[in-house]
């Protein structure tokens, strides 16, 4: 047993450092993100002291993410896929794995163990949630809610269910243009158990009974599709109250000082990290390899956190996370997973999702239209 | 301008001219006058010809060709045919109206698809497909492809219990190659390929290490077939040894299949046949393969009549599936019916995008038709300043006007704060003007206004003003003079404007996407969501085939009434 | 000898131009009423004030006092403006100070009258200025919206909103950082590269393909031109979405999509119908015995081509050229689709700043845009008096 071990760790290390001659690997790579102050973290944290390790590598960004497995099934079609590596969420993640279009990896041998020597896989713990995943940060979607609103008569939303609480907070609401996460919470604000969310929410009365309830605020909602969205609003004004990504209103409420507070109430966990695409030629894969390998090693996830407010997926990068690299506030109590904030937090079941998508968009986008 | 020579040929023979057929005029060649006109002709067409070819054959490529190779798609359904091949074939003696799901052969066939199919992993997609036509079985697929390897478990822990050469690679590589030597047949490993290249639509061609031995194969068909497509897929798209590598259990399951059938093993000497005689013995102990219950046990979807409906119902290599879709329609119980109410979308989609770009069009002619009736009887000089103010706009990028409107018109934007400071409405009753059909229209009629301006501008700068005059002096009041008189004449203009502007606002997607909200978006939008999100790619060109469709009758429109040549831009 | 002259432009008596001034006052006060919400004492402020000013003005002191008397009026209003509203109100004022100094003497002094034929009605002066102010505003309504983003290039945040320091004129409230992002962000600098090495490929491609087969189409011995005419059109006919997508679809195949080369010739092929039909248009009026001449006096169809047709076309393939330029450097949907990082263009990276990261760059990069299109409109509007000056033509 011991034995085994020890020879994986020892393979991993001859892959990334011997084995693998740096004249073997491609000299530019291209990174596909979610642009924003998202990318901004990455290219300060991972690709920025990777170029000055290799200085001829040339890294080029594409903002596609939003639709990546679109764009990859194309690419798979036409036989020529131009991504390197890929940054998804989790839920697409174990799309491209099941449809083949992702690679499936071993944790231990393709990532590097934590300084104290814990393997990978152990690192990492459950976020590993497919063989093709390698995660980087754990965030969440949380509401944020204007401080100033006078109808309010100087109440603030505490719970999750305030957002359907149109008479003690009125004002205009901002929601995911799809089913993911309002489900669940409109389900829990109608009196759902938590643990019972998804059992409810797999038959038909239970999503009419979902929609019922988002109903009562559907005229008092704009939809949003990207993540930039809501603080936009939030900060014109638009809405009182919007869910979105927490890096997002972090940057909101502590690097543009706009009246804006969050509500950690009935967050819900989600996962991003990296996948790579099937079939790219060897000396690209080599290079992705050498890649992820740095970039997700312990010191590099909780260098991420220094520039937003994401969790690092590794158990070992949580003690490392500092301050803001510019605000120089501690980043911890800002971070999704941190204790005081996790006093409700509904976890999304993404296998649940992965099976039943398509047939809830249909049913939500239907909803949304008439 | 006036001079006759303007008319191209010289002077032919009248067609009145009968006498002269007994003595045809020449021309200075000596040939025949009619011919060398002919001639003459047929070159000048081939030159106009060619001077187009170059252009068209462009077109064609990098535009007709793509657009045509994406409504193809609305009726391909290759993916259905191509992963369940044998259940494909299999399933078509069955009917729904049996009362029943389909018999053991049925259910045998869709064993082996799927197991090639979860190893190509090309289920989940075949899952996906099928769940546009009846949601639910993206998962059935899905929880189907993860365990449908642990279908006979019995039987195989029994073979491999047995004796553990059933356990070796290396001898089911002799036992199904015949071992060294033995007389090949490469008819399977040809079919194998076939079928791997159309499941996954890649290239299965190059050597597999492994040729199936003659006598093996005619004694256990199957058997050989599934081990021949593994040993395939084993080379090529692993790249490991065949003979080094553990058959899949679906080969296992087909041997036990075929010799618990009563397989001709009486003459076989090759390599292994103690092996299969012992095997024989014990399958005949064991009970059959119950891959009904089997596949009842991994997903009870599987033994509900409506799965198979789906599955016979859309078996074909094309489909109406997309278009009735596209429709609100499905193919249903009694065949072709309405949708459910709660998934009803796309007709009433189709309505709005109609009457919207109608509305957009209307308020475009309305705005567009002052303004082109100044800027044609104004001074030239001024007429080009004023028209800079209507280029400006159609020069301005899309995406910053749009993000303009967004400024203007949202609750705390630029309208409703000048309404609030003018006191003209309560801060509290800010007017709703973005993320609903009113947005919509205002920033689309911004947008498209240049649009119907330049052709309106065009067509009046040619109205003689004095026409107007001669009315007005014999006694017309200016009403009359512009509805009798100037009007008439500006309608080709209003045409040309009006259609340009609908067909442009029908297809429309970025602007109702960005200040449309729900009730604000076109059909556009459901496509460019079903391409990038949904994926649902067939239904997306099925969509498209329809707006497509609306326009171009648009276009014929347009052509007969305007004629395309009358459009002219600025 | 008894003279007439035709003396339209006259002072018009008090009793109709105070009315009037008072209405317009009134309309004025409307909203300075409004403001201060009290809408009737605005009313009736507005008109009195409007109605004593023109009857000082008009009335009692001489027409030549014209001058001091408008910027008497334009000081008074500033000074109204800044005492109701500060910075802002000072510089509304001026404007209404400006605007009804003029107002009076134009009312008054019957100016209206200047540029109109002499036997209108008063009613038809009246439909004419209606019709006038009608246009005005259908002009405002096209401009506003440009106009209104370009102070927020230079707002101090990151979002698209007029902040309530911006409104005061407090110079905090602004910055030119959004512009310094624009030039030293190397995401932009690479999109604008990526635009200019893709617009004038991809024009250059649809002008020389499309003035040839404008000129073959042209001819009148065509066959199957409705046909071959439908076919060429398309691209603009098309929904966008559908292009995209099938181009997508087929470029992946043909392994163009991701490519410089895919995108020039996506875009080449969305600017050709522009290029068709402003080309054809010119050539209506071409006169073909020119070539005739051409080839009679042993010029070769190439030289014909060069030296007498191209420049007779020439404005309709400069016209077409620049519909083609923008619809590339304009063109979004399509280059996403079939563009890949590498040939980012400058629309792109403004969708991605609206979707992913609102920031006001894109507003900076909009309103250098709309200089450049300015400059070039102007620029192209003098050269053609010039050419027409040239050609002995007198400028319209």
């Amino acid at each position: 047993m011991r034995f085994s071990k020890t020879l994986l760790a020892s393979t991993a290390l001859a892959m990334s450092a011997g084995a693998v001659a740096a004249e073997d690997m491609a000299d530019s790579m291209t990174l596909v993100s979610w642009g924003g102050a998202y990318q901004k973290s990455q290219v300060k944290a991972y690709t920025e002291p990777y170029k000055e390790m290799n200085p001829n590598v040339e890294v080029v960004w594409d903002e596609s993410s939003a639709e990546a497995v679109a764009k990859l099934r194309a690419m798979e079609e036409a036989g020529n896929v131009t991504w390197d590596l890929v940054d998804v969420v989790i839920a697409d993640a174990m799309r491209l794995c099941d449809e083949g279009l992702a690679m499936e990896i071993d944790a231990d041998e393709v990532l590097a163990p934590a300084p104290d020597g814990t393997p990978a896989s152990e690192d990492f713990g459950d976020l590993l949630m497919s063989d093709c995943f390698i995660p980087q940060i754990v965030y969440s979607i949380v509401h944020g809610y204007r401080t100033d609103v006078e109808a309010w008569n100087g109440k603030t939303p505490t719970s999750v269910c305030d957002v359907f609480d149109l008479e003690t907070f009125p004002g205009k609401r901002s929601m995911y243009k799809a089913p993911l996460y309002n489900m669940e919470w409109s389900l829990l604000c109608d009196g759902v158990a938590k643990e019972d969310i998804y059992d409810v929410l797999s038959t038909d009365e239970g999503v009419s009974r979902a929609l019922a309830k988002l109903d009562t605020i559907k005229d008092q909602t704009v939809w949003w599709s990207a993540g930039a969205e809501t603080p936009q609003l939030l900060a014109d004004g638009e809405v009182v109250i919007g869910s979105t990504y927490n890096g997002r209103l972090f940057s909101v409420i502590a690097e543009q000082n706009q009246p804006v507070a969050m509500l950690w109430d009935g967050q819900i966990f989600d996962l991003d990290g990296w996948i790579i695409p099937e079939g790219l030629p060897e000396d690209r894969l080599a290079r992705v390899l050498d890649f992820v390998r740095f970039a997700t090693d312990t010191q590099r996830l909780a260098d991420q956190a220094k520039y937003i407010s994401y969790g690092p997926a590794r158990a070992s990068s949580a003690p490392l996370v500092g301050k803001h690299i510019e605000l120089g506030i501690e980043m911890a109590p800002h971070m999704p997973t941190d204790p005081a904030n996790t006093q409700n937090v509904i976890l999304m079941d993404f296998p649940w999702w992965a099976d039943h998508r398509d047939d809830l968009d249909a049913k939500f986008q239907s909803w949304l239209a008439n | 301008m006036s001079d006759m020579t303007t008319t191209s040929q010289p002077v032919a023979p009248k067609p009145g001219a009968a006498p002269q057929v007994a003595d045809p005029m020449l021309a200075a060649d000596g040939t025949p006058l009619k011919r060398s006109l002919a001639r003459a002709l047929r070159a000048q067409k081939l030159r106009a010809l060619m001077l187009i070819a170059p252009l068209l054959i462009f077109v064609l490529v990098t535009f007709i060709a793509p657009i045509l190779d994406m409504l193809f798609r609305s009726v391909e359904n290759q993916v259905v045919p191509n992963t369940l091949p044998q259940t494909v074939v299999a399933v078509e003696g069955w009917s729904p109206d049996a009362g029943e799901t389909p018999g053991e052969p049925v259910f045998e066939a869709l064993y082996h698809d799927l197991f090639l199919a979860a190893e190509a992993k090309r289920h989940t997609r075949l899952g996906s497909r099928l769940n546009y036509e009846h949601a639910g079985l993206s998962s059935v697929f899905r929880s189907s492809g993860r365990k449908v390897d642990d279908v006979g478990e019995v039987q195989l822990d029994a073979l491999d219990a047995l004796d553990k050469s059933w356990k070796d690679s290396g001898f089911w590589y002799a036992l199904m190659s015949g071992g060294e030597g033995a007389a090949g047949d490469t008819a399977p490993l040809k079919a194998a390929r076939g079928r791997l290249e159309r499941l996954t639509g890649e290239n299965f061609g190059g050597d597999a290490g492994f040729v199936p031995g003659q006598e093996i194969a005619r004694i256990l068909p199957r058997t050989v077939a599934e081990y021949s497509t593994f040993a395939l897929f084993t080379a090529i798209d692993d790249g490991k040894e065949v003979a080094r590598t553990k058959p899949w259990e679906a080969v296992k399951v087909a041997l036990i299949q075929e010799i618990k059938r009563g397989a001709d093993l009486a003459g076989y000497d090759g390599p292994g046949a103690a092996e299969l005689r012992a095997a024989r013995d014990m399958a005949a102990g064991q009970p059959d393969i119950d891959f009904k219950a089997a596949f009842a046990d991994i997903d009870e979807a599987w033994d509900e009549i409506a799965t198979w409906r789906t599955i016979s119902a859309y078996g074909g290599h094309f489909t109406s599936g997309y278009f009735l879709n596209a429709a609100d329609m499905q193919n249903g119980v009694d065949g072709i019916e309405a949708r459910p109410e709660n998934q009803r979308i796309y007709v009433m989609l189709f309505q709005r995008t109609l009457f919207m770009s109608l509305v957009i069009c209307g308020a475009c002619i309305l705005l567009g038709y002052p303004v082109a009736f100044l800027l044609a009887n104004l001074p030239m000089r001024t007429a080009n300043l004023l028209m800079i103010l209507v280029l400006l706009p159609f020069w301005t990028s899309l995406l910053v006007r749009t993000s303009a409107w967004k400024v203007m018109l949202q609750q705390q934007g630029v309208i409703n704060d000048v309404l609030v400071w003018l006191g003209l409405v309560g801060d509290t009753g800010r007017l709703v003007m973005i993320n609903n059909q009113f947005g919509t229209i205002v920033a689309m009629t911004h947008i498209l206004l240049p649009f119907m301006i330049l052709p309106m501008y065009s067509v009046m700068s040619t109205i003689p003003q004095t026409y107007v005059r001669a009315a007005r002096s014999l006694g017309a009041t200016n009403w009359t003079a512009f509805w009798r008189v100037y009007f008439p004449q500006s309608v080709p203009g209003i045409g040309a404007g009006s259609i340009l502007v609908f067909i442009l606002a029908i297809g429309y997607y970025i602007t109702p996407e960005l200040v449309g909200g729900t009730t604000g978006t076109f059909i556009s939008n459901r496509i460019a969501y079903h391409i990038s999100s949904s994926l649902n790619w067939g239904l997306a060109a099925a969509l498209g085939s329809i707006l497509l469709t609306a326009v171009l009758i648009l276009y014929w429109a347009y052509d007969r009434i305007v004629g395309i040549d009358n459009v002219k831009l600025g | 000898m008894a003279t007439y002259t035709l003396r339209y432009v006259e002072k018009k008596p008090l009793s109709f131009s105070l009315p009037v001034l008072a209405a317009a006052g009134g309309f004025a006060g409307l909203f300075v009423g409004a403001a201060q919400s009290t809408m009737l004492n605005g009313i009736a402020g507005g008109a009195v004030l409007l109605a004593v000013l023109g009857f000082l003005a008009l009335g009692v002191l001489d027409e030549r006092r014209e001058k001091p008397v408008r910027w008497g009026v334009m000081a008074l209003m500033a000074a109204g403006g800044w005492i109701m509203g500060g910075l802002a109100g000072l510089i509304v004022g001026i404007a209404f100070g400006w605007f009804f100094g003029w107002f009076v003497y134009w009312i008054g002094e019957g100016r209206y009258r200047a540029h109109l034929l002499p036997y209108l009605t008063p009613g038809q002066v009246l439909g004419h200025y209606a019709f006038r102010v009608t246009c005005g505003l259908i002009f405002f309504f096209l401009i506003t919206p440009i106009v209104v983003v370009m102070p927020l290039s230079f707002n101090a945040e990151n979002f698209f909103t007029f902040t309530p320091r911006m409104l005061a004129l407090d110079p905090e409230g602004f910055s030119l950082k959004h512009y310094r992002d624009f030039f030293t962000n190397p995401d932009w600098q690479q999109a604008l590269w990526n635009s200019v090495a893709i617009a004038p490929v991809a024009t250059f491609l649809s002008v020389s393909f499309g003035t040839l087969a404008a000129i073959g189409l042209s001819s009148e011995h065509v066959p199957f031109r409705r046909a071959i005419m439908a076919v060429l059109i398309s691209p603009m006919i098309v929904p966008l979405i559908i292009s995209a997508a099938g181009m997508y679809f087929f470029y992946s195949r043909l392994g163009l999509q991701g490519t410089y080369w895919g995108v020039v010739l996506a875009h080449a092929a969305l600017g050709i119908p522009f290029v068709i039909i402003t080309v054809t248009a010119t050539l209506v009026g071409f006169d073909r015995s020119l070539t005739r001449a051409a080839a009679n006096l042993g010029a070769n169809p190439v030289t014909t081509f060069f030296r007498v047709q191209m420049p007779l076309i020439l404005p309709g393939v400069i016209s077409g050229g620049l519909f083609a330029f923008i619809t590339s450097f304009d063109e979004v949907v399509v280059v996403l689709f079939v563009g890949s990082a590498g040939q980012k263009t400058l629309p792109w990276q403004m969708f991605i700043g609206l979707r992913e990261q609102i920031s006001p760059t894109i507003l900076a990069v909009a309103t250098i845009l709309v200089a450049i299109s300015i400059v070039l409109l102007t620029t192209v509007e003098m050269l053609r008096r010039r050419s027409e000056r040239l050609r002995g033509l007198s400028p319209g």
